[in-house]
């Protein structure tokens, strides 16, 4: 009897040892990481605790529905709100797997436009409110010193004659295959035209071709900044508010090249039966207010979804000299020559070209 | 080391010297990348190479910061001043101890699962008297055979189905089915020479089955029991497949929370954290060979 | 142990008058019962949690009933369809039905999904389609293709009529490199999205590698450790035992901290001048890198079979065959080396199965060159979503597994492994 007490107090004083540890938050907020889950915090988690008094946690996903996907189907929904690609969003909630979101509940403009003309086109879904509007460039740190003329185009990515060295790419296909094509010559109206056709993605992989040996391939937002201090890579392809941070914030002298620019949009959802809906939708229409997504912005440089915001835009966290309104993916001179991510089209084709992108990537 | 026969010619003496040279550089291979780890933890650069400062051994070049690291990420506020507060704050907050309190829950538990399961198992298998012996030894043993990725996918799909995934019954259950063939094959690796004699001999002694088995069996298998509980114990907290697929943000494990560091950003803490799991390994290796030992001292077995 | 003290060697009766035959088989029977009995909850632990996810993932593999459940009517007329003559008026009627519905349940992205892993491009086609169902009037057909004229095309139609089916083997046949398909049987896949079948040689390949890489490095120095007095042995045993007793994550970060460019090796080679600072070697995040990590990280599995297997062969074998006049090289060829083939059957397999279901350490050091067939069983459960395509990689891989596990145990006998 006396050693069955004894495991019966071992595990009573384990499990009290990990009940400390099942974290009582009153809402899971899941985003990607880094500096842009950190300008969330400033801007939406702590006011919002300081609000309404309740608690929030904070988790980091590299993006994606899979996980989405096994909370929903397993009836056990940790996550109550995350941050979304567009093309995420429209598949998720085709498959059921989204709460709908009555956009009513939306604060209106403070000059009193309602919400729903308030926020730019395309920004509002059925399953989901975007929050901001964000941007893949490529980058360099130009305090390497190298014998070359500044790049400019996205034509010189794929340069190695005149920029030779290793490059840093996404490893998916998306926006990679577009980036082929603008280096390529095709003008960014027509990029998804060409992309649809055989022609088209035969072409973007041949480009590919020309530097594969030289392309050393990242996974999470955090890397490329890493890979460009580092000294791995010479270029990289990165999201512009990860690189303007870097540079910034932790004093890198890293270069970006707007020419080709892809944006898109991230945007909140909330899993299909969420725990703490309620918590969820008051946090969500807290967050895409136009003070918060303002204030977003100077901490990170990406673009407010709401017209109102994007007015209100000041200057950053870390150096009021900087004018945080030229930094955004949609500031007239950075946004010569860009190209809005094609949601629909990436639906339609992403099984088919991630399987050409892995089986390329394999050979 | 031994003495060469006398009728060792030259090229042998040649021979024999470079195979020691050989086998000294597969040793280095093998422990090599071990060892380099732990003073490249020290480095108070960001870096994973030895500074010329860390060559020139100047103290400067060395530093905690990364086991600091362990206890500040994820923190509330880890600029306060040390203190209980502080100390609250990083046992409740930090993401490492977080990931630390896991790990040793989760490997606790399905230890004394597999354990307690493995031996019962080992028993009835190492009786002449088990019908279907082979295959379900065969059975028994499979999980760690089949391929990691194939399990944990097929843990999740099925666990998905019955509320079992991302809660820690899931993952403690998944890690206990990946340790049970270890205990079972040290538990009936101890059985194998035992002494069935000995158990007649307490009987005739006029002991019932109950105190046969606590008094003599016990002891005896007590050594396997406990070997095979270690190695069930390091399966768990080594595991980090079935955890990437069954476990939420709230079960993260310490292998699962370096994967993430190893993905996304490589840094020393990452290496301060390998230096304490080698010496943990060597905690556990020296565990395990005294209790090689006294096991084949309690069954008179004088070498190996 | 009650029984034991009835059978008695007393002729035709045990104690209690029953006949001994009678009596030993009840004696047998008992102790049959108490041996199952002690093997039964971990049988039935390892099955529930175990054996039965695989099964059920594995039926996932052949079986998928996405398209059929959510469109019944639809699925009804592409039974009896012949999957050549023109789609008619009644098979439009129930795809507007059904897509109807589907988009009111929200379930149309799964059936679009599903329909777009056979026939990819046709995703947006029913979505969009689907938010004009209810407005669509008859007939149908003319009314479906004015939405999309992709509706004429009759391989959307025979792409749908192969999802409808329940049991398939439309999975396996992509995992394959092929596809199934409604009127020609299997044909083969694209070229240039062939990639699975070169998966798995690669797999194989870099299995039997780091098997061969192993043999060669745990040969020497198992031979070294079983000739060595045993208090030396046992010291250097520890070299062996403490990688094998690290954690996979810290050995193979032990290695990106040597290998990668900026790392201790290309370090040191700079230093010493082998290299130009601008051209290091790339040792990691390639096939290199994944051969290396897995032979250190499997080299122990080899070592400690065959250093028990040599272990048991008395030396004085060597020194006979020498004495008879054998050269030592012969000697060791003829003598010795016959006697280690056990041991070199045991690690080998061992390390080859362990070899071929790696994940972790070519994710993680792999690059695009370095990956295996595990890796892209990981892309579809958790990327791609695409949980039957995984459940059929994943079936063809346990197949060849389950194959060298019988054979590892015809040949050498699971009872027979051993640990540290």
């Amino acid at each position: 009897m006396s050693r069955l007490t004894k495991k019966i107090i071992a595990i009573a004083s384990a499990s009290a040892f990990v009940s400390s540890a099942a974290i009582a938050a009153d809402l899971t907020v899941v985003s990607w990481g880094g500096a842009y889950t950190k300008s969330q915090v400033e801007a939406y988690h702590k006011p919002w605790m300081a609000k309404t008094g309740k608690s929030i946690v904070s988790e980091d996903y590299g993006g994606g529905i899979a996980e989405i996907k096994a909370q929903v189907e397993s009836g056990n929904v940790t996550w109550d709100i995350v941050d979304v690609e567009l093309s995420d969003a429209i598949r998720a909630c085709d498959e059921g797997l989204l709460e709908q979101i009555d956009h009513s509940i939306l604060p209106p403009a403070p000059d009193g436009t309602p919400a729903t003309e308030d926020f730019l086109p395309g920004t509002l879904h059925d399953c989901a409110v975007a929050n901001i509007v964000w941007s893949s460039v490529y980058a360099y740190d130009s305090s390497k010193t190298r014998n070359w003329n500044k790049p400019t185009k996205m034509a010189d990515f794929f340069n190695t004659k005149a920029y030779p060295g290793k490059r840093g790419m996404r490893k998916s296909p998306k926006v990679t295959l577009e980036f082929a094509l603008i280096a390529d010559g095709v003008p960014v109206s027509q990029v998804y035209d060409v992309l649809g056709t055989e022609e088209g993605v035969a072409r973007a992989f041949a480009k590919l071709d020309t530097i594969k040996d030289d392309i050393v391939w990242w996974e999470a937002g955090a890397q490329p900044p890493q890979l460009l201090a580092d000294g791995e890579v010479v270029f990289s392809t990165a999201w512009n508010g990860r690189v303007f941070n870097a540079k910034n914030a932790e004093g890198q002298s890293f270069e970006m090249v707007w020419d080709g620019q892809i944006y898109d949009l991230d945007l909140w959802v909330i899993p299909k039966g969420s725990k703490n809906k309620e918590a969820a939708l008051d946090f969500l229409a807290f967050s895409t207010a136009t003070e918060q997504l303002a204030a977003q912005a100077s901490w990170i440089s990406y673009g407010p979804a709401r017209a109102s915001s994007v007015a209100r835009i000041g200057t950053f966290h870390a150096d009021p000299s900087i004018k945080m309104a030229s930094h955004m993916p949609t500031a007239p001179a950075n946004f010569k020559n860009a190209l809005q991510n094609d949601f629909e089209f990436w639906a339609d084709n992403a099984d088919q070209l991630n399987e050409r992108f892995n089986a390329w990537l394999a050979k | 080391m031994a003495k060469l026969p006398p009728y060792t010619s030259t090229g042998e003496y040649i021979w024999h010297y470079t195979f020691r040279v050989i086998c000294g550089l597969i040793f280095l291979f093998l422990i090599l990348p071990i060892l380099v780890v732990l003073p490249l933890s020290f480095n108070v650069e960001p870096y994973f190479s030895f500074t010329e400062g860390m060559l020139s051994f100047d103290p400067d070049a060395y530093s905690l910061r990364w086991y600091e690291d362990i206890l500040r990420n994820g923190m509330g506020a880890p600029d306060a001043p040390f203190g209980w507060a502080w100390l609250s704050d990083t046992w409740n907050n930090g993401q490492w101890m977080r990931a630390i309190r896991n790990s040793f829950f989760i490997g606790i538990c399905a230890t004394l699962l597999s354990t307690a399961l493995g031996t019962l198992a080992a028993i009835g298998l190492s009786r002449s008297e088990m019908p279907y012996r082979r295959l379900i030894m065969s059975i028994l043993i499979s999980p760690m055979i089949v391929p990691l990725v194939i399990t944990a996918a097929g843990m999740f799909y099925f666990y998905s189905q019955i509320q079992l995934s991302q809660t820690y019954l899931g993952v403690i259950m998944a890690h206990a089915v990946l340790g049970t063939p270890f205990v079972i094959i040290t538990v009936t690796a101890t059985l194998v020479g035992f002494d069935k004699s000995l158990v007649r001999a307490s009987q005739s002694l006029g002991a019932g089955a109950v105190t046969t088995f606590r008094k003599v069996q016990m002891p005896l298998i007590i050594p396997g029991v406990v070997s095979g509980g270690l190695f069930a114990f390091i399966t768990s907290f080594d595991e980090v497949v079935a955890v990437l697929f069954l476990a939420s943000p709230e079960q993260r494990t310490i292998p699962r929370q370096m994967w993430s560091g190893i993905r996304e950003q490589i840094s020393p803490t990452i290496l301060a954290v390998a230096t304490l799991l080698v010496i943990l390994s060597i905690i556990l290796l020296t565990v395990l060979e005294l209790l090689r030992r006294r096991s084949e001292r309690l069954r008179g077995i004088t070498n190996s | 142990m009650v029984d034991s003290q009835t059978v008695q060697l007393e002729p035709i009766t045990a104690a209690d008058g029953t006949p001994l035959k009678k009596k030993l088989a009840q004696a047998l029977f008992r102790s049959r019962v108490r041996a199952v009995s002690l093997v039964l909850p971990l049988f039935a632990f390892v099955m529930a949690s175990f054996v039965i996810p695989i099964i059920a993932l594995m039926w996932q593999g052949v079986y998928n009933d996405t398209f059929s459940s959510y469109t019944p009517n639809l699925t009804e007329k592409l039974k009896v369809w012949d999957g050549m003559s023109q789609p008619d008026e009644a098979m439009y009627a129930a795809l507007v039905v059904d897509l109807e519905t589907a988009r009111a349940d929200r379930t149309i992205g799964r059936i679009a999904t599903r329909v777009n892993q056979e026939y990819p491009g046709t995703r947006s086609l029913f979505t969009s389609t689907a938010r004009k169902a209810k407005k669509l009037k008859a007939p149908f057909k003319d009314s479906v293709i004015k939405t999309n004229k992709k509706w004429d095309n009759i391989e959307v139609w025979r792409a749908m009529k192969i999802t409808s089916q329940d049991l398939t083997p439309a999975f396996y046949a992509t995992a394959l490199d092929g596809r199934y398909t409604a009127n020609q049987g299997f044909v083969s896949q694209d070229e240039n999205r062939q990639i699975y079948v070169q998966l798995f040689w690669r797999t194989m390949m870099i299995s039997g590698t780091v098997m061969g890489l192993c043999l060669l490095l745990g040969y020497p120095v198992a031979y070294l450790l079983a000739t060595l007095p045993l208090r030396t042995s046992n010291l250097l045993m520890i070299m062996v035992l403490l990688p094998f007793w690290t954690s996979l994550l810290v050995r193979t970060t032990a290695w990106i901290a040597l290998l990668q460019s900026q790392g201790v090796i290309n370090d040191l080679l700079v230093y010493v001048g082998i290299t130009a600072d601008d051209a290091r070697f790339s040792l990691i995040y390639n096939m290199t890198g994944t051969i290396v990590a897995m032979t250190h990280i499997l080299l122990p599995f080899m070592i400690l079979p065959l250093y028990s297997v040599m272990k048991t062969i008395p030396p004085s074998y060597m020194r006979a065959a020498r004495s008879l006049g054998a050269t030592p090289t012969k000697a060791f060829i003829k003598v010795y080396m016959p006697q280690t083939i056990p041991g070199i059957g045991a690690g080998g397999l061992l390390v080859f199965i362990l070899a071929i279901g790696y994940y972790i350490t070519p994710a993680l050091v792999g690059g695009q060159d370095g990956q295996l067939i595990s890796n892209m069983i990981a892309y579809h459960m958790q990327k791609s979503l695409n949980w039957s395509l995984a459940a059929a990689l994943g079936g063809i891989l346990l197949a060849g597994v389950l194959l060298l596990y019988w054979a590892y145990d015809r040949v050498i006998g699971i009872d027979n492994m051993k640990l540290g």
